[in-house]
C-alpha cells in the first residue's frame, strides 16, 4: 500500500491561496506558495489560531486570520513572541499532484 | 586495429566528445557520425542571436565540413539511423546501409513538446529547437505586417519572441503561469522582465491558458485562449519544453525512464553503448542547460579510451540571451524556515538582486538589471563556501566589500525632477530641491517657502527625504513611523510614491520603493493593495491575496470558522419579499442565528463557508446584493422615519439615506465607513458618533463628520451646513473620497482629520467649490468600477470557487471490514 494519497493538483490551489483538506485527523490547511511550494498544517491550534486556510500568506508564513499569530509553514511554529505549534504533515509533489502521507487517515483501517 | 565509433546525433554534447576523444586517442578510431539535419555541428545556443540579426549561421558553425574532413571522420548528414542491433554490434541507417560498430554513442538530443491542442497541426504551428525553425521566423520578418504568437515564457520562448520583435514582427507571449521564467526568477524579477520586454513593444499575457489554434485553408490564423481572446497570428511558436529523444535507443531494448538511463561512465544498460546530452537521464534528472553536457562529453571521452572519470551532477545557473534584458538565476531561491534573504533594489536603474542564504552559506541567487557579478556570486553557490564574514555587504559584490549600506532614500531620488510631491499646493520635486539649493534647510524652510507639506502634511517625510537627500549630512532625518518592517517609508510616503511613480502592480510597488522581503507581509500588503485600488480605479487589477479573510470571501469570520452574511438593505429600509427571501434561507441552511444589526438590516449567523455562494444565489434571486458589513469601506447609513412619517422630522432623512448609501455601496476605504442621516436635532438615527453624520433642520442639512462610537468615543464636527439634498450628496461625496485619497490605512476618519485638522478640511471643501466638485466627480468616477456586486459575481458566475470548496474529504473513505 502506498504511504501516500494523492488529494490534487498543485493547479487546484492558486498561488499565496490555500485550500481545505478534510480527514479524519481534522481540517488540513494546503498552501501553495508563491513560488509554488506547498505545505500542509492543521487548520486550527485550538483555543489559539485558526482557521489557517484563511490567513494572508507571505513567503512560507501564513498569518492567522483571527489573532494575527504568524507560523512557519516548514516547521509549524508560532513566530515572535507567540508560543505554540500546529502539526505538519508530510507530502510531496509529483508531476503537478500533491501527494500526502496517509498518516493524516489516523487510526481508521483503509483500504481505497 | 582501430576500433570502430558510430556516433547517432551531431549536437553539442556528441561534438564535445568527439573533440576530446581525437584529441586525445585519435589515432585509434574510425569514426562514423551520423546526424538527422542536413549539417554538422552548430552552437545552438546562438541560434537567438541568429535570429535577432545579431549574427549569421557561419559565425555559429562549431565544426565544419573542413574540420571533418580533417580529422577523418565519415559525415552522413540528412540520414536516419533506422535501428541498432545490439547481438551484431551493427546499425542500419534509414538507407539500408549496415555498419559495424565496437562502441556506439547515442546522442540524439530532444524533441521540442507540442502542446496536443485543437489545430497543433496547422501549417505555420513550429517549435523553436534547430535552423530550419530560426528560418522560418525569419522569413516571416521580410512580410510587412507579420504577427507572431509564442507559447511559453520561458528561456527558450522570450528569446524567440525578441528575435521575432527584432526582425520587425509583432509578438504576443503566452505564458500560462504568473510570472515569466517562473523556474528562474521570483515573482518581483519577474515583473522587471515583464517590463522590459513590454517597453520594447512584445505584448506579454500571463496566467493564460490556450484553448485551441484557429486556422484557415489549413494554415494558423489565430490562438483562442480560454477566456475567448483571439490573437491573430502568421506564425505561432510553441517554445513549452523538451523531451529526450530516446525512440532508437528505446526500440533496442536499452533501459530508458524519461530519458536513456547511463551510470556515472556514461555508459547506457549496454556496456558497448554510451549515450550523452539532452537524450539522457542520470540519477533521476535529464539535463537542458550546455554545462553538464560538457562535463558529460568529457566522461564519455575517458571511458571510451579506457581511462576513469565519473560525471557529477553540479549547480547550474542560467542567463537569458536578450540584449538589454540582463538576468541571472542559480540554486535554489524557494523560500524555506532556515533560509535568509538579502534583497536589494534599486528602482532608478531597474535593478533587482535576491541572495538566499542558509546556514552562513549562499544557496540561491536572482539577479536582474545588473549582472556584472554573477559569476563571483555562483562561485559561492558551487564552491559551497562561508559567506558568514562578509555577509553584510555580500549584496554588493566582490568589489564594494566593506561599502555602504542600503540606501532607503533611493524611491525619492529616483522620482522624476517633474513628480509630483505635494499634491495639495501643486510642487514637484524640482520646486523642492531648487527652494532648498536657494537656502531653505528645514522642514519648516521648505513649507514656508515652497508650500509643499503645508497643507495636509502628508507628503512631509518625502520633503524631509529630499532635504537629506539634497543637503546630506547636513540635514538630520527625524525619526518615523514606518508601514512596517518590509519598508523604511511611511505610509504617507507609500501613498504618495505609488501615485507620483504610477505603480499599478503589487511587484512594481514592491520594486520602486525598494521593498526589503520578496512578498511583503499580513500589514504591508493589504495597504499597498488599498493604495492602488484607491489610485488607480479600473486600472488597478484588484490583489485578492492580499486582502484580509473578511474582505477575500466578502462575508465576517466568526470565531469558529463560520461565516456572517448581512444582506443590504438601503437606508434600513426592507420590504415583506425581502424578509421572506431572508427567512426562506435560514430555513433551507438551518441558520443558527438572525440578528438584527445596529445598523438597520439582518445579519445571519452561523454558516458554514461552503454554502455561502449557494445563500447568497438565494438571495439574489430576490434582489438582494451585499451589505459589505465586511469591508473597510462603506458599511451603512443608518436613518430615522424622518418627514414622511415623524411630526418632529424637518426632512426626508430616509429618503436621502437611501439616496446616499445607493451613490456610495461598494467603495473601498482606510478602514470602516458609517453614516447615519437624522431627521431632527433628538438625533434617533445617533447621527453624531458616525463617521458622516447629516442632521435635518428646518433651513437644511448640518453636515457632520470625525464621529467615534468604539474604543474612542468622540462626537461629530460641523462641517458644513448646505440647503439642498443635492449639496448634501456632493459634500458627503467629496468628504469620502478626501479620506480615502488621504488617510493612512486602517486610520479611521476622526484619526486623519486630527493628524490633517478639520480646518484643511473644510478648506478643501467647504471654501473650494471646484476643488470639491473635482474630488465628488473622482468618487463617482472609482464607482463606475466598484459598484459590483461581490456575491453575484461569485454565486452566479463562479469566481473564486475554489475559496469555498475543500481541496479534497478523505473522511469518508471505504473502511476495511474487521
Amino acid at each position: 500500500m502506498s504511504q501516500f494519497i494523492d488529494i490534487g493538483s498543485v493547479k487546484d490551489i492558486p498561488p499565496r491561496g490555500a485550500r481545505v483538506l478534510r480527514t479524519p485527523e481534522g481540517e488540513i490547511a494546503v498552501f501553495r506558495t508563491a513560488l509554488d511550494q506547498v505545505f500542509a498544517v492543521d487548520e486550527w491550534l485550538p483555543g489559539k489560531a485558526g482557521p489557517l486556510s484563511n490567513g494572508i500568506q507571505h513567503g512560507t508564513s501564513v498569518t492567522d486570520p483571527m489573532y494575527n499569530w504568524v507560523f512557519d509553514l516548514h516547521t509549524g511554529h508560532a513566530q515572535g513572541a507567540d508560543e505554540g505549534q500546529i502539526r505538519v504533515w508530510d507530502l510531496h509533489l509529483r508531476g503537478g499532484r500533491i501527494l500526502i502521507t496517509r498518516d493524516v487517515l489516523g487510526a481508521a483501517k483503509v483500504v481505497a | 586495429m582501430k576500433k570502430n565509433l558510430i556516433i547517432i546525433g551531431a549536437g553539442m554534447a556528441s561534438g564535445r566528445a568527439l573533440e576530446e576523444l581525437l584529441e586525445q586517442d585519435g589515432e585509434n578510431w574510425n569514426v562514423t557520425l551520423f546526424n538527422a539535419e542536413p549539417r554538422g555541428n552548430y552552437n545552438r545556443l546562438m541560434l537567438s542571436p541568429v535570429l535577432s540579426g545579431e549574427k549569421t549561421y557561419e559565425d555559429i558553425i562549431t565544426h565544419s565540413d573542413a574540420w571533418y574532413l580533417e580529422k577523418g571522420v565519415s559525415c552522413r548528414f540528412g540520414e536516419k539511423v533506422f535501428e541498432i542491433n545490439r547481438i551484431e554490434q551493427t546499425v542500419t541507417s534509414e538507407t539500408g546501409d549496415v555498419l559495424a560498430y565496437d562502441k556506439l554513442l547515442i546522442a540524439t538530443g530532444s524533441n521540442p513538446f507540442i502542446i496536443p491542442l485543437p489545430g497543433h497541426d496547422l501549417e505555420g504551428v513550429i517549435a523553436y529547437r534547430d535552423l530550419e525553425d530560426t528560418d522560418r521566423m525569419i522569413g516571416l520578418g521580410e512580410k510587412p505586417g507579420a504577427r507572431a504568437v509564442v507559447i511559453g515564457g520561458g528561456l527558450l520562448g522570450l528569446e524567440a519572441a525578441a528575435g521575432l520583435k527584432a526582425r520587425g514582427v509583432d509578438v504576443t507571449v503566452v505564458h500560462i503561469m504568473d510570472h515569466l521564467m517562473e523556474r528562474q526568477l521570483d515573482g518581483a524579477a519577474g515583473y522587471l522582465l515583464r517590463k522590459a520586454l513590454t517597453d520594447r513593444g512584445i505584448m506579454v499575457m500571463c496566467a493564460a491558458n490556450s484553448k485551441e489554434i484557429l486556422g484557415q485553408d489549413g494554415h494558423v490564423r489565430a490562438l483562442l485562449l480560454d477566456d475567448g481572446t483571439e490573437l491573430p497570428c502568421d506564425l505561432l511558436v510553441m517554445a513549452v519544453g523538451i523531451r529526450p529523444n530516446t525512440a532508437v535507443a528505446q526500440a533496442a531494448g536499452l533501459a530508458v525512464g524519461k530519458g536513456i538511463h547511463v551510470d556515472d561512465q556514461m555508459q547506457t544498460s549496454d556496456p558497448n553503448i554510451l549515450s550523452v546530452g539532452e537524450c539522457v537521464e542520470h540519477d533521476g534528472a535529464v539535463f537542458g542547460l550546455v554545462a553538464p553536457l560538457y562535463d558529460q562529453a568529457k566522461v564519455a571521452a575517458k571511458t571510451l579510451i579506457g581511462d576513469q572519470a565519473a560525471f557529477v551532477q553540479k549547480e547550474v545557473s542560467t542567463k537569458l540571451k536578450v540584449t538589454g534584458c540582463d538576468l541571472f538565476s542559480a540554486g535554489d531561491f524557494a523560500d524555506g524556515e532556515t533560509r535568509e534573504d538579502i534583497v536589494f533594489r534599486d528602482p532608478a536603474r531597474g535593478v533587482y538582486k535576491r541572495l538566499v542564504i542558509e546556514n552562513d552559506k549562499l544557496i540561491g541567487a536572482v539577479f536582474y538589471g545588473d549582472t556584472t557579478d554573477s559569476s563571483w556570486f555562483f562561485g559561492l553557490i558551487k564552491d559551497d563556501e562561508d559567506i558568514s564574514a562578509m555577509r553584510d555587504t555580500l549584496i554588493f559584490g566582490p568589489s564594494f566589500q566593506g561599502g555602504t549600506p542600503l540606501d532607503p532614500m533611493a524611491a525619492v531620488a529616483a522620482l522624476p525632477d517633474d513628480a509630483e510631491i505635494c499634491g495639495c499646493n501643486g510642487v514637484c520635486k524640482q520646486d523642492i530641491i531648487t527652494t532648498i539649493q536657494n537656502g531653505a534647510r528645514t522642514l519648516d524652510a521648505v513649507k514656508a517657502t515652497s508650500k509643499a507639506g503645508s497643507s495636509c502634511g502628508g507628503c512631509s517625510g518625502l520633503v524631509e527625504q529630499l532635504l537629506s537627500v539634497t543637503l546630506g549630512d547636513e540635514f538630520a532625518m527625524p525619526t518615523k513611523e514606518t508601514v512596517c518592517r518590509c519598508t523604511d517609508l511611511s505610509h504617507d510616503e507609500v501613498r504618495k510614491l505609488i501615485v507620483a511613480g504610477g505603480m499599478k502592480s503589487m511587484p512594481q510597488a514592491m520594486q520602486d520603493m525598494n521593498w526589503t522581503t520578496p512578498d511583503g507581509c499580513h500589514v504591508c500588503r493589504p495597504a499597498l493593495n488599498y493604495y492602488m485600488v484607491c489610485a488607480w480605479p479600473g486600472e488597478y487589477e484588484d490583489d485578492g491575496k492580499s486582502r484580509f479573510i473578511n474582505e477575500r470571501v466578502h462575508a465576517n469570520i466568526q470565531k469558529d470558522g463560520t461565516y456572517s452574511v448581512v444582506p443590504r438593505m438601503l437606508g434600513g429600509i426592507t420590504t415583506p419579499d425581502e424578509l421572506r427571501a431572508i427567512a426562506d434561507v435560514a430555513d433551507k441552511f438551518k441558520v443558527p442565528t438572525v440578528k438584527v444589526t445596529g445598523g438597520q438590516r439582518i445579519d445571519l449567523l452561523g454558516i458554514k463557508k461552503q454554502d455561502l455562494p449557494a445563500i447568497w444565489y438565494d438571495l439574489g434571486k430576490a434582489g438582494m446584493i451585499s451589505g459589505q458589513a465586511y469591508a473597510k469601506g462603506l458599511r451603512t447609513v443608518k436613518t430615522c422615519v424622518g418627514s414622511e412619517h415623524c411630526r418632529f422630522g424637518t426632512q426626508d432623512s430616509t429618503g436621502l439615506g437611501i439616496k446616499l448609501e445607493d451613490a456610495m455601496w461598494g467603495a473601498w476605504s482606510p478602514h470602516k465607513f458609517k453614516l447615519a442621516v437624522t431627521g431632527c436635532p433628538r438625533n434617533c438615527a445617533e447621527a453624531t458618533c458616525k463617521d458622516l453624520g447629516i442632521v435635518c433642520v428646518d433651513s437644511g442639512y448640518q453636515i457632520l463628520v470625525g464621529g467615534a462610537a468604539g474604543l474612542d468615543l468622540l462626537e461629530t464636527q460641523l462641517l458644513a451646513q448646505v440647503a439642498t439634498e443635492e449639496e448634501a450628496l456632493e459634500y458627503s461625496c467629496a468628504f469620502y473620497q478626501l479620506y480615502r485619497e488621504g488617510a493612512q490605512y486602517l486610520h479611521r476618519p476622526y484619526k486623519w482629520i486630527r493628524k490633517v485638522g478639520l480646518d484643511w478640511v473644510k478648506q478643501q471643501i467647504v471654501e473650494d467649490a471646484k476643488n470639491r466638485k473635482a474630488l465628488a466627480d473622482r468618487f463617482l468616477h472609482s464607482q463606475q468600477f466598484y459598484q459590483v456586486d461581490p456575491w453575484a459575481e461569485r454565486a452566479v458566475k463562479g469566481k473564486d470557487a475554489h475559496e469555498f470548496e475543500p481541496l479534497a474529504d478523505l473522511t469518508n473513505l471505504p473502511v476495511a471490514a474487521e
